[in-house]
């Protein structure tokens, strides 16, 4: 009788739920019925390639390490897949970033809620002297293409 | 009334020329339009140079938290006491927007004669480094929250710097973003020491177009926006402490040409470092291109000990920051009276029009209604509005002496101003008020005392020891002598005393 009970209760909320999701903030189905835009049948996408100075540049910019020519194919797989976003007409349309671009941008009030609480963030900090953070001096630059051991070096 | 004349707006006329050796000497270099005198004869066969100067100032928003955090904003404070958990940039924390940082951003728009973006987006800027802890700072690239705007101000010309000459510099844009943490380097020990108390404050960065064309230009701007600033409040601008900062884009090209490349100067900390620092770097590229080099897109730094740029370690390459929007930050939308939403809770909302009307005199303007009220001439009234606190004592005098105000300026100026500058003290540390001084220049006005002896009081006054004006006057017995036949008694009494020289 519980569990009836339970089940019951469970599948109102989730209708509930549910229906106000399905609204949503058109008010109506989400899904156009009749596109303006049909994707054309899959044409052989075309290849992209990465030179060496970008991927230094990369490697720089973003502190990553694609480690082996298995990873540089990867991001070029990437590439070619996200370009097929160029298919799309978007002449005369603003670009859109964010679905949040027609909510309110909530503004705060000038008062003092938060701080004081040193000892919370060192102690996620490895090293730490005197309350101060401890860094490594400066950015340590990556030494240049030519100096490197280890660039794309295991290749199996 | 001599008005100020109006100067070369934006093509700056000043021809520069190299100094020979001039360079690490110390001394000043030479400036051609200003003073002829100091070029080098075998430098006159060289086509003359043209320099360009735009400036980047990031001020410090004076507000009581920090731009999208609630954590507060103080100068001094025990390290990473001011610090939540959104500035150190701990996973699960968004930012929120300050409601102040947005009315001093407007403010500073609408004084500088901007146009408002009623709809701003925010970006990150990413670039890795220890007092950045989330990587990337918060700003706006794309579209800012003001644009196109212009700053006057005044330069103090001619042989006793005494004509006053206006420019103008555009302003390209203003834009609200985060300042990062500081980093304290202790380099015997390679250590890095990152308070993050200043992370996530609310600047103002203030671009201007590369308009100026020497040092000496640039810090008058830079003067100029700092009062504007303090006198809207919506930042303090005391360089010092770094509320105000500062950095100098130069480049040098012969005139007709296109303009060279430029370097970055950082890290100038006060208005004589910027105008030495700009002329350094100024003449340095001219002789490296002289002699045949190439200017190199840098960022360097200004080492004030030996008044020189160097190149930033850190900085070498191009940066490439990748914009990008950010997506916790929906547009900032502002409003004026017009399109103003009916039922919308006031603290909401960022009403230009409001925040127009209520803008506070700005330093030109006070300055053309002294010259018109008191008949003072206008480089009168720009010191008086140069140092802090001079103009309120000086219309306090005038209000309680019967003296012309015309007078009572030399003496706030020569004989109060004079004293300060020489112990080295700031208008409200000054042992004499505006009382006292009113109270000395009556005593002069109504022919109690001669110039001369009023001045004597004043050296008097300047102890501190608590006396009146009056009071010294009577011990000191400077009074002038009224009775008439005193007067002849001791006419007397000198001439018999001299008989010979009769």
């Amino acid at each position: 009788m519980w569990a009836l009970r339970g089940g019951r209760c469970l599948r109102a909320a989730w209708s509930w739920g549910g229906s106000r999701l399905a609204r949503g903030a058109t008010g109506g189905r989400q899904i156009d019925q009749n596109p303006e835009w049909q994707l054309e049948e899959q044409k052989p996408l075309p290849q992209k390639k990465v030179t060496m100075e970008l991927l230094d540049h990369l490697e720089r910019l973003a502190l990553v390490d694609f480690r082996n020519w298995e990873g540089v194919e990867r991001l070029e797989k990437a590439i070619q897949f996200a370009d097929q976003l160029h298919e799309v007409n978007t002449e005369g349309i603003e670009p859109m970033d964010s679905v949040l671009e027609n909510r309110c941008l909530y503004l705060r009030g000038d008062n003092i809620t938060e701080g004081n609480c040193t000892k919370e963030l060192l102690q996620n900090a490895s090293q730490t002297a005197e309350e101060y953070f401890e860094a490594p001096p400066g950015n340590i630059p990556l030494p240049k293409l030519e100096e490197r051991e280890s660039f794309l070096q295991d290749s199996n | 009334m001599a008005a100020p004349v109006s100067g070369g707006g934006r093509l700056c006329r000043l021809a520069w020329r190299r100094r020979a050796g001039a360079l690490h000497s110390g001394a000043q270099p030479a400036a051609l339009g200003r003073e002829p005198g100091k070029v080098a004869a075998a430098q006159s066969g060289v086509a003359p140079w043209r320099a360009v100067v735009g400036l980047e100032v990031h001020a410090q928003i004076s507000s009581n938290s920090k731009i999208f955090s609630g954590s507060q904003v103080q100068f001094t404070a025990p390290p990473n006491s001011l610090v939540s958990f959104f500035d150190a940039s701990l996973p699960g924390t968004l930012p929120v927007l300050n409601r102040r940082c947005v009315e001093a951003a407007v403010m500073t728009g609408l004084a500088l004669s901007c146009s408002i973006n009623k709809k701003s987006l925010f970006d990150r800027k990413h670039y890795f480094y220890a007092d950045l802890p989330a990587g990337y700072q918060i700003t706006q690239q794309r579209l800012p929250i003001a644009v196109n705007g212009n700053l006057s101000y005044t330069l103090c010309v001619g042989a006793k710097q005494s004509q006053m000459v206006t420019k103008n510099v555009r302003i390209k844009q203003i834009q609200l973003e985060q300042d990062s943490g500081k980093s304290l380097h202790n380099d015997a020990r390679s250590q890095t020491f990152i308070d993050l108390n200043r992370a996530g404050v609310g600047l103002m960065e203030v671009v201007m177009e590369p308009d100026m064309c020497c040092g000496e230009e640039a810090a008058a701007a830079v003067r100029e926006l700092q009062l504007i600033l303090q006198t809207l409040g919506s930042s303090q601008a005391i360089m010092a402490e770094g509320q105000l900062r500062v950095d100098a884009n130069v480049s040098v090209h012969h005139p007709g040409e296109s303009y060279g490349v430029r370097t970055e100067v950082k890290n100038i900390n006060s208005l004589r470092f910027l105008a030495r620092a700009v002329d350094y770097e100024i003449q340095r590229q001219i002789e490296e291109l002289e002699n045949g080099g190439t200017i190199l897109n840098e960022t360097r730094a200004f080492d004030y000990k030996l008044g020189c740029t160097i190149p930033m370690r850190d900085k070498e390459g191009k940066q490439d920051y990748r914009f990008m929007p950010e997506p916790n930050l929906p547009p900032l939308i502002l409003y004026d009276a017009k399109s103003l939403p009916a039922n919308i809770d006031d603290q909401q909302v960022v009403n230009i029009d409001w925040i127009q009307e209520r803008l506070p005199d700005l330093p030109s303007v006070k300055r053309v209604r002294l010259v018109e009220q008191y008949g003072i001439l206008p480089e009168h009234s720009f010191t008086l509005l140069n140092e802090d606190g001079l103009m309120e004592l000086f219309e306090d005098v005038v209000r309680e002496t019967q003296m012309n105000p015309k007078k009572v300026i030399g003496w706030v100026i020569s004989e109060l101003l004079g004293h300060l500058k020489q112990y080295d003290l700031t208008v409200k540390e000054s042992p004499v008020n505006s009382l006292s001084l009113a109270d000395l220049l009556n005593l002069l006005e109504r022919g109690v005392i001669s110039s001369s002896a009023a001045k004597q009081v004043l050296e008097e006054l300047w102890k501190g020891e608590g006396k009146t004006p009056l009071q010294i006057v009577k011990e000191k017995r400077l009074e002038l002598i009224q009775n008439q036949r005193e007067l002849d008694q001791i006419c007397q009494a000198v001439m018999e005393g001299h008989q010979e020289e009769l």
